[in-house]
């Protein structure tokens, strides 16, 4: 396969992971309870993981001597492809339990396919991935149904969630020439399937949750193209902060 | 958890002479006390003070460090800073569940530590301005804790013992990691050979002080070494962690800001150790009674943490009652 589509394929799969481990890491010591300072943790170090993974692929694919850390730190905002939904600011607890469920859902379904795909390094991080994937599936669904269905004011919050957040859930099924080029070649899943799914699962959990699926006539996209909200710089000054205060330090 | 099923429970004994006899008795056998057996309100309380004190100390503690998970210099640190306050969480929760044993909650506790009741480990309300806060924090802090709290695994009360096993073996790997991330800064360049001074400059003394007042002037020493809550006096365990500590300063070229450290072949019953300066024990005293850099940061953060997620508890629990509900 030809190594630049699959490059900027992994790329933007890798950033996805970087950026919403990082969001969750945000949350560590200042969690609603005990046991979510455990859990969202776990679920960003499964995240920044499966990061680390891809980016060491791209750097090999790359072959120009990059690794994962330059890829993590040392590019512009411009050159990170992640999509919008998961650089979104935690707000709270039901705008990050969702954020999370929208993503895993839809990488849950991404992993296992690429599981049997045609590439076989994706195919080994995503059995790994696939596994944890589903923990983060089940968390955060959990949560959406305990908060959608708990009090007046978990509803409240959780729909507002679900008003502000579904319009970004749809450039997570976008596909560049890059990634339809490896579409093509079955390594990694097309996006109409991938949806269908996505679609059923959240329609089952929001049922339980007593949320309804809004319309979005107005998408909200351009992570994939490198074009981000405001929140993004401003978590990129802190991602960076030590790689570009020290340049060519070793940590 | 079972724990829970001893909040709130009778505990009131009476403590004739004959009882107090007894009790010593069994402790000064080796025998482990467990959470339905007779026990003194005394021993009780005191364990419900430092198992909840260590639990506070867990979670507080879980916030210097945590100011730079999102700053972390590559993804290697990231990942193992971000392990590593987790695992502190996993203490705190763990503890909190040993002192549920004694038949206080984690609610009770909280809110003991929210109000300033209850106090934690003065160390966490120093602040963390740089990375290398974070490998001497691993290091040193960790590194006098694991000198308190191993003794602590042959504690006389069974629960705590038992979770103290666990704790010193993360926190022993804690240390470690901490030690390779000085190390790595002092083999790096000028700026981070600097970083690595600094920070021990700032950390030293504060970590001795971890240890507590001088046997001199300890309040809870004697009671708790006779009942075999303690093992070794405040000092006995200064002096050890000092011992074990200077020559891995000197291993990765860092001086210890003291200009009065120095060998004492007659230190430690002949074996030798170092001798060391006056600890401000005017700064200790300060910092224990809120007046820290970070002390009111801290309560802030937890307090911050505590009322935000206040609806998320409340709605976990009402789901929970309409599930319960439906179910019946």
């Amino acid at each position: 396969m030809n190594p630049d589509p699959l490059l900027q394929t992994v790329v933007q799969i890798a950033d996805d992971h970087l950026i919403l481990g990082h969001r969750l890491s945000e949350w560590c010591g200042h969690a609603p309870m005990l046991e979510e300072d455990l859990s969202m943790p776990n679920m960003a170090l499964d995240l920044i993981g499966q990061a680390r993974a891809l980016y060491n692929y791209a750097a090999k694919l790359e072959n120009k001597d990059r690794t994962e850390d330059d890829f993590a730190y040392l590019r512009s905002d411009r050159e990170y492809t992640n999509c919008l939904l998961v650089e979104r600011p935690n707000t709270d607890f039901a705008y990050t339990m969702l954020r999370q469920f929208y993503f895993a859902t839809f990488m849950q379904p991404f992993w296992q396919s690429v599981s049997s795909g045609t590439d076989e390094t994706l195919k080994g991080i995503a059995a790994k991935a696939y596994k944890e994937t589903g923990y983060h599936v089940r968390h955060s669904g959990e949560w959406i149904i305990r908060l959608g269905d708990g009090t007046e004011e978990s509803a409240r919050r959780m729909n507002d969630a679900v008003a502000e957040l579904h319009p970004y859930t749809d450039e997570m099924f976008t596909a560049d020439a890059a990634r339809q080029y490896c579409i093509e070649n079955g390594a990694v899943p097309d996006m109409q399937s991938i949806q269908a799914i996505w679609n059923n699962n959240i329609s089952q959990v929001f049922a339980q949750a007593r949320l309804t699926i809004p319309k979005t006539p107005y998408p909200q996209t351009g992570g994939r193209q490198g074009q981000h909200t405001e929140d993004f710089g401003f978590l990129l000054a802190e991602l960076q902060y030590m790689q570009r205060s020290y340049p060519g330090a070793k940590w | 958890m079972y724990s829970q099923g001893l909040i709130g429970a009778d505990t009131a004994t009476k403590e004739t002479a004959e009882f107090l006899a007894e009790f010593q008795a069994r402790i000064d056998a080796e025998e482990k006390i467990e959470p339905n057996d007779p026990m003194p309100q005394a021993y009780r309380n005191t364990l419900i003070r430092m198992i909840g004190q260590h639990a506070h100390s867990e979670i507080v503690g879980m916030l210097p460090e945590g100011n730079w998970i999102t700053r972390a210099p590559s993804l290697r640190r990231k990942v193992a800073l971000l392990a590593k306050v987790q695992d502190e969480g996993g203490h705190g929760l763990y503890l909190y569940s040993a002192a549920e044993t004694l038949g206080v909650s984690r609610e009770q506790m909280t809110e003991e530590l929210l109000s300033g009741k209850a106090k934690y480990s003065s160390i966490f309300n120093y602040p963390t301005p740089t990375w290398a806060d974070i490998g001497a924090i691993g290091w040193l802090v960790d590194g006098a804790a694991i000198m308190n709290q191993v003794p602590l695994c042959r504690c006389s009360y069974g629960p705590y013992a038992r979770a103290m096993i666990r704790v010193c073996k993360e926190e022993s790997f804690h240390q470690r990691q901490g030690y390779e991330l000085m190390k790595s800064l002092t083999e790096g360049n000028e700026d981070q050979k600097a970083m690595a001074q600094d920070a021990l400059n700032r950390w030293w003394w504060p970590s001795l002080m971890m240890f507590g007042p001088p046997d001199s002037d300890s309040q809870h020493s004697d009671q708790s070494m006779k009942w075999k809550i303690k093992r070794f006096s405040n000092d006995e365990l200064r002096q050890k962690f000092v011992d074990a500590t200077v020559p891995q300063a000197e291993l990765i070229g860092l001086t210890m800001p003291d200009p009065d450290l120095k060998w004492n072949n007659s230190l430690n019953n002949g074996a030798g150790g170092y001798d060391f300066g006056e600890i401000d024990w005017d700064e200790f005293w300060r910092v224990v009674k809120g007046h820290g850099m970070m002390n009111k940061d801290r309560i802030r953060a937890r307090k911050k943490a505590w009322e935000d997620g206040a609806w998320v508890r409340e709605a976990s629990l009402a789901y929970a009652a309409k599930q319960k509900a439906n179910a019946a």
